[in-house]
């Protein structure tokens, strides 16, 4: 339940619009997003959800044709601002996919992977970190004796749990997540969503989902998209059980979309 | 879009439908058994509420298991819960006719102590709030809950006086009253009961039309 006495913004969205070549892919949102919550999206496909979030660390900007309006204010500065430094950004602002993604590396190397380009390769720090992160993710009792297999060979759970720790090994503020827990079984899935109930205490996570349950059961703050317009924004508790907007109901009851 | 849940939700607001009929001429039996101290009347009463326990049951059993399949919310979700609280208000209701019932047969037993004068205007404030509830909810109309809550003040004001007149006027004056004020005190009581029920009814049916509390929020209807 969100907590409305100490709300603090981590990023705030104001106006942003973002255009594929002439079409208008997000218009005009404005969200406020809390820190250490859980803020869901949802939304039926193609309404804006995912364009918003890679939007966030400025994924948008390798997509050909993109173009974006507005501002999003993180750490005090607009992220648009020509001389954001973007390997910084996106080290302060992860993010998770849908479908694992481990590099054909040793899970060593997938984990430790962002400090090298960030330059950190002391043995020992390295080695903190790596410990740090599979333990944030409980999976260190699992792999610890087995850090240099190849990451292909663990389950589809494992993987999207060691791209989580590669995510945390850079030490981000935010955590975004693109339907991290399609590609996973219902027990899997039910275990990711209470790791991130204990990731929140230090991280503040977007999710992106299509699973209406899962935004209930996991999240502080729910946003609903539609035709890339934020249709309503609120507490979780208040968009499922009393929405203001007709358009909302229509879709958490499962009317339309 | 269709959804097959739509025809399970109207399934479920006949029932409650159906179970609000039988409540209301319940009530309104129990009152004519009141006025006629009918016996004959108040047995067929006592018969009835088996019927309507089973319906509670029923009820309850069709929205855990809408619950369970189908994960419902917002107004759907509002919608089941309530239809939960609603009927066990309902069956409470029944069994507060019963109660009046078994009043009817221990008055028929004995001369009237006095002629009944603010009972009869408790026990159709009574019905009307029950009727007036049932039709707000099967209207969506909140004006008429709100109406609903608003009569339930002037309910427990006729208690008190019933209460007070019994006590004062004929129990503490004279002890051999006691065992024929007694039922009528109990009456004056099960008809207040009857018109609580009616007002958290009324209150289900704001909450399950705007999504608004007004329960135990004096302020809220202004």
């Amino acid at each position: 339940m969100a907590e409305m006495t100490q709300r603090e913004n981590i990023i705030e969205v104001k106006f942003l619009s973002v255009f594929y070549g002439q079409f208008q892919a997000l218009k005009n949102v404005n969200i406020n997003v809390q820190a250490r919550k859980i803020t869901a999206l949802i939304g039926p496909s193609g309404c804006g959800k995912s364009t918003f979030l890679r939007a966030l660390n400025r994924m948008n900007d390798l997509i050909e044709g993109a173009r974006t309006e507005g501002q999003v204010v993180f750490d005090g500065k607009d992220i648009f601002e020509p001389d954001t430094d973007l390997l910084e950004l996106r080290r302060k602002v992860g993010m998770v996919f849908q479908r694992p993604n481990p590099f054909p590396l040793s899970i060593f190397d997938n984990v430790t992977y962002g400090l090298r380009v960030h330059g950190q390769t002391a043995r020992g720090f390295m080695e903190e970190r790596l410990f740090r992160s599979l333990q944030a993710v409980n999976l260190w009792d699992e792999l610890q004796d087995k850090l240099q297999a190849n990451a292909l060979s663990l389950t589809g759970e494992q993987q999207q749990r060691l791209c989580l720790a590669r995510v945390l090994a850079v030490e981000p503020d935010v955590v975004l997540m693109d339907e991290p827990c399609s590609a996973l079984d219902p027990t899997a899935t039910a275990r990711i969503e209470d790791l991130m109930y204990q990731l929140k205490e230090k991280y503040t996570i977007i999710i992106v989902t299509h699973n209406m349950q899962q935004a209930a059961r996991v999240s502080d703050y729910t946003g609903y998209f539609l035709l890339g317009e934020l249709v309503e924004f609120g507490e979780t508790d208040q968009i499922f059980t009393s929405p203001r907007d007709r358009r909302t109901e229509d879709y958490v009851t499962g009317r339309f979309g | 879009m269709t959804r097959y849940f739509d025809e399970e939700l109207l399934e479920l607001n006949k029932k409650l439908l159906e179970m609000s009929g039988e409540v209301e001429s319940l009530i309104g039996l129990s009152i004519r058994a009141l006025r006629e101290l009918s016996r004959k009347m108040a047995d067929s009463i006592i018969k009835d509420d088996d019927r309507i326990d089973a319906m509670e049951l029923e009820i309850e059993e069709k929205c855990l298991n809408l619950i369970a399949l189908y994960q419902p919310a917002a107004a759907d979700l509002r919608f089941v819960i309530m239809s939960m609280k609603i009927t066990t208000d309902l069956e409470r209701i029944a069994d507060l006719a019963v109660d009046i019932a078994e009043r009817v047969k221990e008055l028929a037993d004995q001369p009237l102590l006095k002629p009944l004068i603010d009972i009869p205007k408790l026990a159709s404030l009574a019905q009307g709030m029950v009727k007036d509830v049932i039709n707000s909810f099967v209207n969506k109309n909140t004006e008429l809950a709100r109406s609903v809550i608003l009569r339930d003040n002037e309910a427990d004001e006729l208690r008190n006086l019933v209460q007070s007149e019994l006590i004062n006027d004929y129990m503490k004056k004279d002890a051999t009253t006691v065992p024929r004020a007694i039922p009528l005190l109990l009456v004056a009581r099960h008809l207040e009961r009857i018109c609580d029920h009616a007002t958290n009814i009324a209150e289900d049916v704001i909450y399950l039309v705007k999504a608004e509390v007004v329960k135990h929020r004096p302020g809220a209807l202004k």
